[in-house]
């Protein structure tokens, strides 16, 4: 199949970046959407033009590198699926395909389709832990965990930190993102010494990076390639709650 | 080269506690003069950057990804062994010991596996402590499944997923010390070269993926978790990023290189579509617990599979092999799917694959059932191939998966070069000849959080550190090599990019140091790789600049070392005159076609070292010594 490709173009940080258009001949529908971006970028090195720069890696939707707008949609818009396992199969001959990186103020684009969503891991960091060193734990069955308790906890655990969630959301919010930490380790007894603490802090740096707030669109839960689902914003705006009402040390009265 | 595995004395079962107490500490207060370099944020390098954090040591983690979090161990599907013996069926520290020194074929170290077997289980209790929702039984309790060349069930899971929900944990783990200022983490930074002064490892130089900007790193040791070298066949289970680069340099600069030969084929993969396939899906072991493999018994039987009869299928493991069926270990299930396939019995385009059939066990538990227990497997197999596994079979056929060798450890998981550590797929210790599969879970957090953590101190305590400053001529000369070869990439300006000489290097390993290899075809293979270099280096074509983000600049250093690393491994297997695992010389087998051991020649690691350029490299040998088990002909019957 034939396509044509409109592709933000963008040098690094500071250049203003615009759309150039390529041809894409000659594609295997059973090619996934990145190896169609390789066949490109092979002619463009093969003509002595820069590669299209996009981040990507394992390549079969775990490790949430590929982040990319297909026709405006996170990851090409298909239900539960990452940009990697999109296939050209999704496509017709003689489509055009507008392909950007994500949009939004606390990923700043690196360089074309390439943003840096360092903002996750200093979420993370705030907070998005259980306080254990290594070695001197109980034995792992002597906490019974009931079975629904670990599934709930795995469905918000499954979360790849691509990014999706924000890119899809007007507001550029990370709630889906955070909720999906802070419920999954709320829903496990190991998660309870610091649930407040944690909720607390996670959410003060989710604001200093600069992102949104929920306004209850639902974009994120649609874009998520892992459809992590939005009751783990509910949960974390009930959790936040409580710990702002309740919760001292984290939150000195200045 | 001088090869002492410094294995403690005394018996089998008690060297890690008699060693852990012979050694030298380091007291909490001065731990925080000694500084440590860790590459790769993976399991093991995670695991021990944080762990390492939490002691008190000064350590920076560099990963080439944009985030550590994305490291390849992430995707990890099926689970990690652990010698609990919850399920009471028999398992001891001896035996997952025993089954994973039989499992490599014999190729494997006694005291570091059993040591392996040993902190398993300690794993187990600091995941769930850090809240790793692996899979639990009604009870509360934690499940287990079964895995290759294993008749306990030892594997714990988290569904699909088990590598994702780990890596997540050691990677909080790690985020937790770089928020508190113990851990300084540089991603998209990839190491270059290993900076060696008087003789000891003392730092690495590095590029700023970003920015393009060359820095030299300094600090007491350096620990290499950078993962095993798959992607030297161009089309493996790897992440596309994968290299050998670190493990390479660092061999270029005087650290040994074991049984680079030695490489896992997985069985069960989704097989190769087309010429734009850009790397290849691996399908969890753990499918093998309730899917049958079989191919049709009649050669060009075109039907489709559902209406091909019982009588008319082959259902080839459990044939073989009756007491391991389907779960046999994956170096023979490789070779009993690639036999049947060269017999013309293969399905699918090209006759290259075979099926990987759920009827009976949807029959038999329900789809429900298997649904939970493999639907994100099923979901990505049907993306992939637009099949539904749940109405047809899935067509498998083996892929490259992981690689047993590495680069030279003693016990304490030292190099040869001293104060230069490996850790994880990236080190050729424990798995011999063949890794059993939920295992390599186990060895990288057994190495980050536990083995390097005890042994680390012991070095420093013994040896004295004089500052060093960047202005070596040590380091600026690394630096300089390091420049210089940018610049040649970007300078040559030919006609090839490095992905095509990539494939080419691919297919010549895969058939001729693949799943089977001969004397013929590996002397060929390595004149055809001296050919791949020599035109590498004069046809080379890389766009763009040293400075800046430049992925085909990043590629093209990867693909120079891959190449030189394929060389390497065909010297082995060509040195390496007998079959052992995933060795499989054709000369060397028994009558009904399995592999055949030269344990009187062959009873040690093949330890490589690096002579200069366009010089074959000089092979050295760790004899292995067996105390314990007896050498016996591996079998699956």
């Amino acid at each position: 199949m034939d396509l044509t490709l409109h592709v933000w173009r963008q040098k690094n940080a500071k250049d203003p970046g615009k759309i150039e258009t390529y041809k894409a001949t000659n594609v295997s529908p059973d090619s996934s959407f990145l190896e169609m971006l390789d066949q490109v970028n092979e002619e463009l090195i093969g003509k002595g033009q820069e590669p299209i720069a996009f981040d990507h890696d394992c390549r079969e939707g775990i490790c949430g590198s590929c982040s990319m707008m297909i026709n405006g949609k996170p990851h090409g818009g298909q239900r539960g699926t990452t940009t990697c396992q999109l296939h050209m199969r999704s496509f017709k001959d003689g489509d055009s395909i507008h392909i950007e990186p994500w949009r939004a103020k606390p990923f700043p684009v690196i360089k074309d389709l390439v943003v840096n969503r360092g903002a996750f891991d200093r979420i993370i960091a705030a907070g998005g832990f259980v306080s254990v060193n290594t070695g001197g734990v109980p034995d792992a069955n002597a906490t019974l965990i009931p079975k629904e308790k670990a599934d709930f906890a795995m469905d918000a655990a499954e979360c790849i930190g691509c990014g999706a969630c924000v890119a899809a959301c007007k507001n550029a919010a990370a709630m889906l993102f955070v909720g999906a930490k802070v419920s999954h380790l709320a829903s496990l007894p190991q998660g309870q010494p610091e649930r407040m603490r944690r909720v607390l802090n996670m959410v003060k740096q989710m604001d200093a990076e600069g992102f949104g707030n929920c306004t209850n669109y639902f974009e994120c839960e649609a874009a998520c390639p892992k459809q992590i689902s939005v009751r783990v914003i509910a949960d974390m705006n009930r959790d936040y709650l409580k710990a702002s009402l309740t919760y001292q040390e984290a939150a000195p009265k200045t | 080269m001088k090869l002492d595995a410094k294995i403690p004395s005394g018996p089998l079962a008690e060297k890690w506690s008699k060693h852990k107490f012979d050694m030298k500490l380091v007291n909490p207060a001065n731990r925080r003069k000694y500084s440590v370099i860790v590459v790769g944020s993976g399991l093991a390098g995670a695991a021990a950057a944080a762990s390492l954090g939490e002691m008190g040591y000064q350590v920076s983690c560099f990963c080439f990804q944009d985030s550590p979090r994305r490291a390849h161990s992430i995707a990890a599907q099926g689970g990690i062994n652990a010698a609990k013996n919850y399920k009471n069926d028999g398992d001891s520290t001896y035996r997952l010991f025993y089954d994973t020194i039989k499992g490599g074929d014999f190729r494997a170290r006694e005291a570091n596996v059993y040591r392996l077997a040993e902190v398993s289980v300690n794993i187990i209790d600091q995941c769930v402590a850090q809240g790793v929702p692996f899979a639990r039984e009604y009870s509360g309790l934690l499940d287990n499944r079964s895995f290759g060349g294993a008749q306990v069930s030892r594997t714990f899971y988290a569904r699909g997923q088990t590598g994702q929900q780990l890596l997540l944990g050691a990677y909080q783990a790690l985020e937790r010390q770089i928020g508190l200022g113990k851990v300084k983490m540089f991603p998209r930074t990839e190491m270059l070269d290993l900076v060696i002064i008087d003789g000891r490892a003392r730092g690495i130089v590095v590029r700023d993926l970003v920015t393009g900007k060359i820095s030299t790193h300094l600090a007491e040791a350096v620990c290499l978790a950078t993962g095993g070298y798959g992607n030297v066949f161009y089309l493996s289970t790897n992440a596309k990023g994968s290299n050998v680069t670190a493990t390479l340099r660092a061999w270029k600069r005087g650290a040994g290189f074991a049984n680079p030969c030695f490489t896992q084929i997985h069985p069960t993969c989704i097989p190769v579509s087309g010429d734009h396939q850009s790397k290849l899906t691996l399908m969890s072991e753990s499918l093998r617990n309730d899917g049958r493999v079989w191919v049709p018994k009649n050669k060009g039987d075109k039907r489709h599979p559902n209406e091909i009869s019982e009588d008319d299928r082959d259902y080839f493991l459990e044939r073989k092999y009756p007491s391991f069926g389907n779960l046999s270990p994956r170096d023979i299930s490789s070779r009993a799917a690639k036999e049947v396939c060269d017999a013309g019995l293969g399905v699918g385009p090209g006759g290259l694959g075979v099926y990987l059939d759920f009827r009976d066990a949807i029959k038999r538990d329900g789809m429900p059932a298997i649904a939970a227990r493999y639907g994100n497997l099923f979901q990505m197999y049907q993306k992939i191939t637009a099949e539904n596994p749940y109405e047809v079979p899935m067509r498998i056929y083996p892929a490259v998966h992981y690689t047993m060798g590495g680069l030279w450890v003693d016990y304490n998981l030292m190099s040869n070069i001293p104060g230069l550590y490996v850790l994880g797929e990236a080190n050729f210790s424990d798995h011999g000849a063949n890794r059993l599969g939920a295992s390599a879970l186990m060895q990288g957090l057994a190495d980050g959080y536990f083995v390097l953590p005890a042994t680390i101190g012991d070095y420093f305590a013994k040896e004295k550190f004089e500052k060093v400053s960047i202005d070596r001529p040590e380091v600026k000369k690394v630096e300089q090599d390091v420049n210089d070869l940018i610049k040649k990439f970007l300078s040559i300006n030919g006609q090839r990019t490095p992905d095509s000489f990539h494939k080419q290097l691919g297919k010549i390993i895969w058939d001729k140091c693949g799943m089977a290899r001969n004397k013929k075809g590996l002397e060929q293979a390595i004149q055809e790789i001296k050919a791949i270099r020599e035109e590498f280096w004069k046809n080379l074509k890389v766009v763009g600049t040293a400075e800046g983000l430049n992925q085909s600049l990043e590629k093209a250093g990867r693909v120079a070392d891959f190449i030189e690393l394929g060389e390497m491994m065909c010297y082995d297997a060509l040195t390496r005159e007998e079959s052992c695992g995933g060795h499989f010389r054709e000369e060397h087998q028994t009558e009904d076609g399995e592999a055949l051991r030269h344990d009187d020649k062959f009873l040690h690691a093949a330890v490589w070292e690096y002579k200069g350029p366009n010089i074959a490299p000089e092979r050295h040998i760790e004899p292995l010594v067996y105390e314990n088990i007896k050498l016996a002909t591996r079998s699956y019957k």
